[in-house]
């Protein structure tokens, strides 16, 4: 999955190199794609190497923070803060008139706590629920944000290049400064993670069973805002306020596909969250002039659309396998079941039947029987020769298994739910394939390891065939257990 | 299991004019209960009567109004320890990616710092709560996977894993199949034979006066609480169930119209 990766944002690129106008990561105007992608992967570049690095870290503390939103039902609010973020992203600039990294942290951070609390109240103090706050807040803030920027642009003087910066994002525009911000919040991140683990995962859970322990619920609550507001202030720069929400919650959904335990999936959050930074640094760097913030956001995208698809568990496509091979078996026992039914008939005279007496007892065709019996043979369950088919000992077991489990079954529903007997077999038909060894084994026990099924047809019994005690059919034996059967 | 001697250990639970109000609507009004330690006691009463917000007040999950709650003789925060905990199991998203060990070992949370791990111990103990319910073989399990029954086992087990005096469960008998319903008040009488209190919110009248010893009678006051043989009489059970409390309701209404 993740080796289609790099092809699908790579065609990406090609497509939009040439289109798009935005600021480039550095000025190589005449070198070609692939000296660039030389360029990147030596590192030579300063510029190159902070853009990378804080890609990569705004991946990581994106990606654990968003595990956390996800998992408390919280996505959307990584998008209302990080759109509450921007005018005070314009107050701290206003603050000097300069693009000061410290002033626009601080500035953006009241600005998302104030968003985060006004989101807080007015769930608390009006009718409203959580969404109609989330979008009443985050339009209302961007929207501050917006009048805030043009404000500034028509403000004389001030050094303002790179301020637009903010609503796409551009890893290239990354100074020093802004790298170590983004590495101190992730260590703040990772550090308060592993120190308070148990009081987020319990809180993030069952808010009212962790108040009954008289854990500090609020405290964990606003500290994991207040970490959230630092992961967004700290990645606007490379990401941008319109899609660092999107750095929040993709990884960690992608994640949430793929694992159904909280620590792994802050993992492979994290890890995702990583990848898709570096990615986005690549193409940014590699293709002219490219915003970083979408080519993130599209890495994310393709590794989530991969987790959709094939997840081991939840994906697509592994449900679909899980249910061809279901089928594949269900048909397979049903030829068994077949077989077995003819040799009966026979009265287990002969261990070798003819296709065309299993094609009659299907009432199919020659060349859909011999299709099948194909099937069951490349599972072993048989060996062909000319036109006799007989069983292999394994073959012979897993026949008399479904027959016993269809009988037993047919036999349960008419003793113990007093069903007519001729309304029994559909049942049977579709439960036979999926009755485990412990329910057969119950289910003889409560019948009294009866040995005829209502139709009057021979169960073979458990214990019989687990000691494989069912001795082949031969001319000679009526096949399991003669001695039982008088 | 400590032995504790319980002429000298204040009672379990004492609640003192108790009023709790949600969005300035009053929900309970004035309940005075004094809990005897080692029985089983059953709160039970119409719907919105107030019986889940009862035991979370008790446990100061919501603000209350007036008067107090002491556990053990000291106000809730102190010992809280000492309470076990079981919410209704809507209470929680079954997807959360968690196993049915970790969801017990939670239970063990209260008796570890801050910032401190579960010991292996203490992993020791959740396993020993699962066997109890006998939801050990699904141990490794995701909880969205089990079925109600098994879900209310895993909570149950988890408030085992506390080790406490005193519980409260919010309607452990929701929505649980015939076999669990037997198995959690096999475990109930079990703890209560230990010296446990266990105080359990139940909306089955029918079921009510076999399970518990004693019963509260809830509806937005405290209608009865005594012995379940004194207190299921037809007469107690109409004033707790006949008919909405009128004039309670109407002031609540009057009330929230004026804020």
């Amino acid at each position: 999955m993740r080796r289609l990766l790099p092809f699908g944002v790579l065609a990406l690129a090609f497509l939009v190199s040439d289109a798009a106008q935005a600021a480039r990561i550095n000025e190589l105007s005449d070198s070609t794609m692939l000296e660039r992608a030389t360029r990147f992967f030596t590192f030579q570049d300063p510029s190159l190497r902070n853009a990378l690095s804080g890609s990569m870290l705004l991946g990581v503390c994106c990606g654990l923070m968003g595990a956390f939103l996800v998992v408390r039902k919280l996505a959307l609010m990584g998008d209302a803060l990080s759109h509450a973020v921007l005018p005070g992203v314009a107050l701290g600039f206003l603050w000097n008139m300069t693009k000061d990294p410290v002033s626009i942290f601080i500035g953006a951070t009241i600005a998302g706590l104030l968003g985060a609390g006004t989101v807080q109240l007015i769930r608390d103090t009006t009718r409203h629920k959580e969404d109609a706050a989330l979008g009443f807040v985050l339009a209302s803030f961007f929207g501050v944000g917006i009048c805030l920027f043009t404000m500034i642009q028509n403000i004389p003087g001030g050094n303002k290049s790179g301020l637009d910066k903010f609503l796409f994002g551009q890893a290239a525009a990354l100074s020093q400064g802004d790298v170590l911000l983004l590495a101190s919040v992730t260590v703040l991140v990772i550090g308060a993670i592993l120190v308070f683990y148990k009081e987020y995962a319990l809180t993030s859970f069952d808010t009212g069973f962790a108040r009954s322990l008289g854990m500090p619920v609020q405290f964990f609550h606003f500290s994991l805002i207040l970490l959230l507001a630092f992961a967004i202030v700290a990645s606007l720069q490379a990401v941008g306020v319109v899609l660092v929400s999107a750095m929040l919650v993709i990884p960690a959904a992608a994640a949430f596909l793929l694992t159904d335990r909280l620590g792994m999936m802050l993992l492979l959050s994290a890890v995702f969250g990583l990848c898709a930074g570096g990615m986005g640094a690549f193409f940014s760097f590699v293709g002219r002039n490219l915003p970083t913030g979408p080519f993130m956001v599209l890495a994310a995208a393709v590794v989530f659309v991969g987790a959709l698809f094939f997840g081991p568990r939840h994906g697509i496509v592994s449900r679909l396998w899980r249910q061809r091979s279901r089928s594949v078996r269900i048909r397979r026992e049903n030829t068994l079941k077949a077989i077995y039914h003819v040799i009966e008939d026979n009265e287990f005279r002969t261990e070798t039947i003819s296709v065309r007496e299993l094609a009659e007892r299907r009432r199919e065709t020659l060349e859909d029987a011999r299709r099948q019996l194909a099937s069951v043979r490349r599972a072993g369950f048989v060996t062909i020769s000319g036109d006799g088919v007989s069983f292999t000992p394994h073959g012979w077991q897993r026949a008399c298994e479904i027959v016993r489990n269809h009988r037993l079954w047919e036999l349960y529903l008419t003793h113990a739910a007093h069903i007519a007997a001729d309304h029994v077999h559909e049942d049977a038909e579709a439960i036979e394939h999926v009755l485990g060894g412990e329910t057969v084994r119950q289910l003889e026990k409560r019948l009294n390891y009866a040995r005829r099924d209502p139709h009057g047809k021979l169960i073979p019994g458990v214990e019989d065939i687990r000691l494989g005690r069912v001795a082949k059919p031969s001319s000679r034996a009526t096949g399991f257990g003669a001695e039982r059967l008088h | 299991m400590k032995s504790t001697d319980n002429s000298s250990d204040p009672v379990p639970l004492e609640v003192h004019d108790l009023t709790v109000a949600y969005h300035k609507k009053p929900v309970l009004y004035g309940i005075d209960l004094s809990i005897p330690s080692g029985s089983i006691i059953g709160i039970i009463g119409p719907n919105g009567a107030g019986k889940s917000t009862f035991i979370k007040a008790v446990m100061g999950l919501l603000p209350v109004s007036s008067g107090w709650v002491k556990v053990f003789g000291k106000p809730y925060r102190e010992n809280c320890h000492r309470v076990g905990y079981v919410p209704q199991r809507e209470s929680v998203d079954w997807d959360f990616p968690v196993s049915v060990l970790d969801v017990v070992l939670m239970g063990r949370y209260g008796h570890l710092r801050l910032a401190q791990r579960p010991t292996r111990q203490d992993r020791e103990i959740a396993r020993e709560c699962l066997e109890k319910v006998k939801m050990l073989p699904f141990a490794n399990r995701q909880i969205g996977n089990l079925s109600g029954g098994q879900q209310q086992r895993v909570f149950l087990a988890r408030a085992l894993a506390q080790e406490s005096d005193l519980y409260l469960m919010d309607e452990p008998f929701v929505g649980v199949d015939a076999s669990t319903e037997a198995a959690i008040i096999t475990l109930l009488r079990e703890l209560q034979s230990r010296g446990k209190t266990l105080l359990v919110v139940h909306h089955d009248l029918a079921s009510a006066k076999e399970y518990f010893d004693r019963l509260i009678l809830l509806n937005m006051r405290l209608v009865a609480f005594g012995p379940t043989a004194e207190v299921f009489t037809t007469e107690i059970l109409q004033t707790t169930y006949g008919g909405r409390l009128t004039i309670l309701s109407d002031v609540a209404q009057t009330l929230r119209a004026e804020s």
